[in-house]
C-alpha cells in the first residue's frame, strides 16, 4: 500500500524537477524580455515624452519617425552597414579559415591572433579605431610624418564615408571570430569524402566549391545569425568611433532609438524606433530560421 | 573559510553603516562639470559646505550639454532614489517640475530674499508654478567670440565691429596659414555658434520670433536663408579636422596660439584663466560681431529634487550656500560666468567678466536678455535638438542654406 504511493510521489517529483528549476529563468525572461517588448509596444502608441505617460495617440508616433530625416540616414545606413559588414566578414573569416585549414605550421599561434579583437568590446574598438583614422593623429598623420605628403585618408571626417569606417572597425573586430566559427566547420568535414574525391581527380578548387563549402552550410547560418544581430544592435561602436557625426551622418536605428527615448525627451517616438527595428529582423530572420531548422526533418 | 566568509560579511555591514549614517548629512550632486575650469569651480562650493559640516558625494558624469547625465537621472528618479540636487538647464527644470519631481524651496528663498536679487529671466527657468524649486548658480551667455590677443596683433588685425570685419579678419588670419575658427564639429557646438549668428542677422525681434515663438514664417524667411548662410561661411573657416573635437579642446587651439577665434560661451573664459592668461591682455572677448548690446544666456542651475525628511536639512544648506553672494563670486570668478544676483560687486572679476556684468544687466533692463536656444533656454528638449539636426546637417554640408530653412521649419513643426 505504502510502496505505490511512494514511487508515485517519486516519478511525480521526476516530472516536476526540471519545470519547477526552469521556472525562475523562465518567469525572468517572460517579463523582462517579452514583457517588456509589449510595453514598448504599448507605449509606440502613447504620447510619452520624458517619463512613460498612457494617453493613446494612436499612429501618430510612427507617422512622425517616418517624417524626419534622421530616421531616414540611420535606415541607409543600417543597410549600408550591415550588408557590407555581414559580406566582408564571411568573406574574410573564410579565406582566413581555408588558409589556416591547410595544416600550416604555427596554425596554433595565428588562430588566437586572430580571433583577438573579439575579446575587446566594441568601445575599445571604436576608440582605437577613432585615433587610427583620425587625419590629425593617426595613419595619415603617421605617414605624412614618414614623408608620403600626399597621402590622404580623412574618411572619417566626410559625411558621406564616415558610415565606411564604421564598418571597417567593425570588420576587423569579427572576422577572426568567424574564422574560428568555419575552421570548426571545415575540422568537421568528413576525411574520407574529401579523399574519395581526390581519387576521383577533383582539383582543390572543385573541391572546396562542390564539396567543402555546401557542407559548411550550418556555419554560413551561425555566422549570419550571429553577425545580423551584431549589426543590427550596434550601439557602442558608432558612439566610441564617430559618436553618430559628422553631423548625424554615422547614426543608425539603435542610437536613433537612445537619443530620441533617453535625451531628446520623445520617448514615443523612441519605442515607436524600436518597435520598427524588431519588426525588420523578424522579418529577415525567422523565415531564414524557419527554412534552415525545418530542413533537416 | 567561514571565518573568512564571516569577517567580509561583518566588513560589509560595517562599511553599509558607515555609508547609511553619512547619507544623513551628505548631499548627493550630479553634475557634468568634468572638465579643468569646471571642476575647480565646483571645489569652491564643496569646501564651502565642508565647513558647516556637509559631506559631498560627487556624481560627475561627463559630457558638456548634459546629455548622459540626464540619462543617469532618469534611471535615479525612475527607481525612486533622486540625487539631491541636480546640475540642470532651462526647459530641464520646468520638464522635471511637471512630472512633480522637485522640491519646494519657497522658504530658503524668502529668507534670502531670492525674488528681488534674481533677474526676472532666469525665475522663469528656477520657478514653476510660481514656487521656487531650482537655485541658479551662474549665469553664462553664448554670443561670445574669444580670440589670440597676440596673433591678431601680430597680423594687424582689430577687434572686428560687423559681421563683414569679422569675416574679413578671419580670412586675413587664413591666408596667414593658421587656423582661423577654432572648433569642436559636435551639434550642439555648432547650435552655440547658431545663437549668435542668428542674433547678428536678425537682432533680439527675430532671435524670439524664431526660437521662443517658434513662428514657421521667421523659421523659414529670408533671414534664416541669411543665417545658414553665415553658417557655411563661418565653416569655410575652420580647419578640416575639427568633426567630434570637444570645445576645451578648441579653446586650447586658441589659447596655444593655433587658431585666432572661437565662438563659445563665457565657460572657454575658464579654461583661459587656468592656462594662466589674463583677460583683455593674452586673450580678446567681445559680443559675435552684430549684437552688441544683446545677451543670449543660459544658467546653470541646481534643481532640487525631493528628499526625504532626513536629508532636507542638507539640502536646503546647500541652496542657501548656493545663492550666498561669496559663492557667487568665488565660483563665477573661476568658472568664466557672472553671478544669478545682480546685487553682487563687479570687484573680484576680471575685464571680461566686468564686461559681461554691466552688459547682462543692461540687457536684462532693455529687454534684450534672451534665453540661448542651444542650451535649451528657448525650447524644450525635443525642439532643441530638432534644431540640432538641422543646423549640424547645414554646418557638414547636407543642406544648403535654402533647404536648411525649409527643414528647419518641418523638423520644428515634427517636434512640437
Amino acid at each position: 500500500m505504502a510502496r505505490p504511493v511512494q514511487s508515485d510521489l517519486r516519478t511525480r517529483l521526476q516530472e516536476w524537477i526540471p519545470k519547477i528549476v526552469l521556472a525562475p529563468s523562465v518567469a525572468s525572461m517572460l517579463i523582462f524580455v517579452y514583457g517588456f517588448i509589449v510595453f514598448t509596444g504599448y507605449l509606440s502608441f502613447t504620447n510619452s515624452r520624458i517619463l512613460p505617460s498612457f494617453d493613446l495617440v494612436g499612429w501618430h508616433n510612427y507617422w512622425r519617425l517616418f517624417q524626419l530625416p534622421t530616421w531616414t540616414i540611420a535606415v541607409q545606413n543600417l543597410a549600408i552597414f550591415a550588408s557590407l559588414y555581414i559580406a566582408i566578414c564571411i568573406a574574410i573569416g573564410l579565406t582566413l579559415a581555408i588558409f589556416l585549414d591547410q595544416k600550416i605550421r604555427g596554425e596554433g599561434m595565428l588562430r588566437p591572433i586572430f580571433l583577438y579583437p573579439m575579446a575587446l568590446s566594441f568601445i575599445v574598438t571604436g576608440t582605437a579605431w577613432k585615433w587610427l583614422l583620425d587625419p590629425g593623429i593617426g595613419i595619415e598623420h603617421t605617414l605624412h610624418l614618414w614623408g608620403w605628403e600626399s597621402f590622404h585618408f580623412g574618411w572619417i571626417k566626410s559625411s558621406s564615408m564616415a558610415i565606411y569606417t564604421v564598418v571597417i572597425a567593425a570588420v576587423w573586430q569579427s572576422s577572426g571570430f568567424v574564422m574560428a566559427m568555419f575552421l570548426a566547420g571545415l575540422r568537421g568535414i568528413d576525411n574520407e569524402i574529401l579523399k574519395a574525391a581526390q581519387m576521383d581527380g577533383a582539383s582543390n578548387w572543385n573541391l572546396y566549391r562542390r564539396i567543402i563549402i555546401p557542407q559548411l552550410r550550418p556555419a554560413f547560418l551561425s555566422a549570419f545569425v550571429i553577425l545580423a544581430h551584431l549589426a543590427v544592435k550596434s550601439y557602442d561602436l558608432v558612439i566610441a568611433l564617430t559618436g553618430g557625426g559628422p553631423g548625424r551622418a554615422t547614426e543608425l536605428p539603435a542610437t536613433f532609438m537612445y537619443s530620441y527615448t533617453f535625451t531628446r525627451n520623445e520617448m514615443g517616438v523612441g519605442a515607436a524606433s524600436a518597435v520598427i527595428m524588431l519588426m525588420t529582423i523578424a522579418a529577415i530572420m525567422i523565415p531564414y530560421l524557419y527554412a534552415e531548422l525545418k530542413e533537416p526533418k | 573559510m567561514r571565518s573568512y566568509i564571516g569577517r567580509t560579511l561583518k566588513m560589509a555591514s560595517v562599511l553599509a553603516l558607515v555609508a547609511g549614517s553619512a547619507q544623513a548629512e551628505d548631499v548627493e550632486v550630479l553634475h557634468w562639470w568634468t572638465s579643468g575650469g569646471e571642476a575647480a569651480a565646483l571645489n569652491v562650493l564643496k569646501d564651502d559646505l565642508q565647513k558647516e559640516g556637509i559631506g559631498w558625494k560627487d556624481m560627475p558624469v561627463a559630457g558638456g550639454g548634459g546629455q548622459s547625465a540626464m540619462t543617469v537621472l532618469r534611471a535615479r528618479v525612475t527607481s525612486g532614489d533622486p540625487p539631491t540636487a541636480v546640475q540642470m538647464l532651462g526647459f530641464d527644470i520646468s520638464d522635471w517640475a511637471q512630472q512633480g519631481a522637485l522640491a519646494d524651496l519657497d522658504k530658503v528663498a524668502a529668507d534670502g530674499n531670492w525674488d528681488a536679487v534674481v533677474p526676472a529671466a532666469l525665475q522663469k527657468f528656477s520657478k514653476y508654478d510660481g514656487h521656487w524649486v531650482a537655485v541658479p548658480v551662474n549665469v553664462h551667455s553664448t554670443n561670445w567670440v574669444w580670440s589670440n590677443k597676440k596673433m591678431l596683433a601680430d597680423l594687424g588685425i582689430e577687434e572686428p565691429k560687423t559681421w563683414d570685419e569679422f569675416i574679413a579678419a578671419m580670412q586675413k588670419v587664413k591666408d596667414s596659414g593658421k587656423i582661423a575658427l577654432a572648433a569642436g564639429g559636435q551639434p550642439w557646438q555648432e547650435a552655440t555658434m547658431f545663437d549668435g549668428v542668428v542674433l547678428s542677422v536678425g537682432g533680439p525681434e527675430f532671435y524670439k520670433k524664431a526660437f521662443v515663438d517658434l513662428d514657421p514664417d521667421a523659421l523659414g524667411g529670408p533671414q534664416m536663408v541669411e543665417s545658414f548662410k553665415r553658417m557655411e561661411q563661418l565653416h569655410s573657416f575652420v580647419d578640416p579636422n575639427f568633426s567630434g573635437r570637444d570645445w576645451n579642446l578648441a579653446t586650447a587651439m586658441v589659447i596655444n596660439g593655433e587658431a585666432a577665434f572661437q565662438m563659445m560661451g563665457d565657460w572657454a573664459k575658464g579654461e583661459f584663466l587656468r592656462a594662466g592668461k589674463e583677460a583683455e591682455v593674452d586673450f580678446g572677448c567681445f559680443r559675435t560681431p552684430g549684437t552688441a548690446g544683446d545677451v543670449t544666456f543660459n544658467s546653470d542651475q541646481f534643481a532640487m529634487f525631493k528628499v526625504g525628511e532626513d536629508a532636507q536639512a542638507a539640502q536646503d544648506a546647500m541652496a542657501k550656500a548656493v545663492m550666498s553672494p561669496s559663492f557667487q563670486i568665488a565660483f563665477n570668478t573661476v568658472k568664466g560666468s557672472v553671478p544669478s544676483r545682480t546685487d553682487v560687486s563687479d570687484e573680484e572679476f576680471d575685464a571680461c567678466g566686468k564686461k559681461a556684468m554691466a552688459q547682462l544687466k543692461s540687457a536684462s533692463e532693455n529687454g534684450t536678455l534672451l534665453g540661448s536656444m542651444a542650451h535649451g533656454h528657448a525650447d524644450p528638449a525635443s525642439v532643441k535638438n530638432a534644431i540640432y539636426d538641422v543646423v549640424t546637417a547645414n554646418f557638414n554640408g547636407d543642406y544648403d542654406a535654402e533647404t536648411a530653412a525649409k527643414e528647419l521649419v518641418k523638423a520644428v513643426s515634427l517636434a512640437q
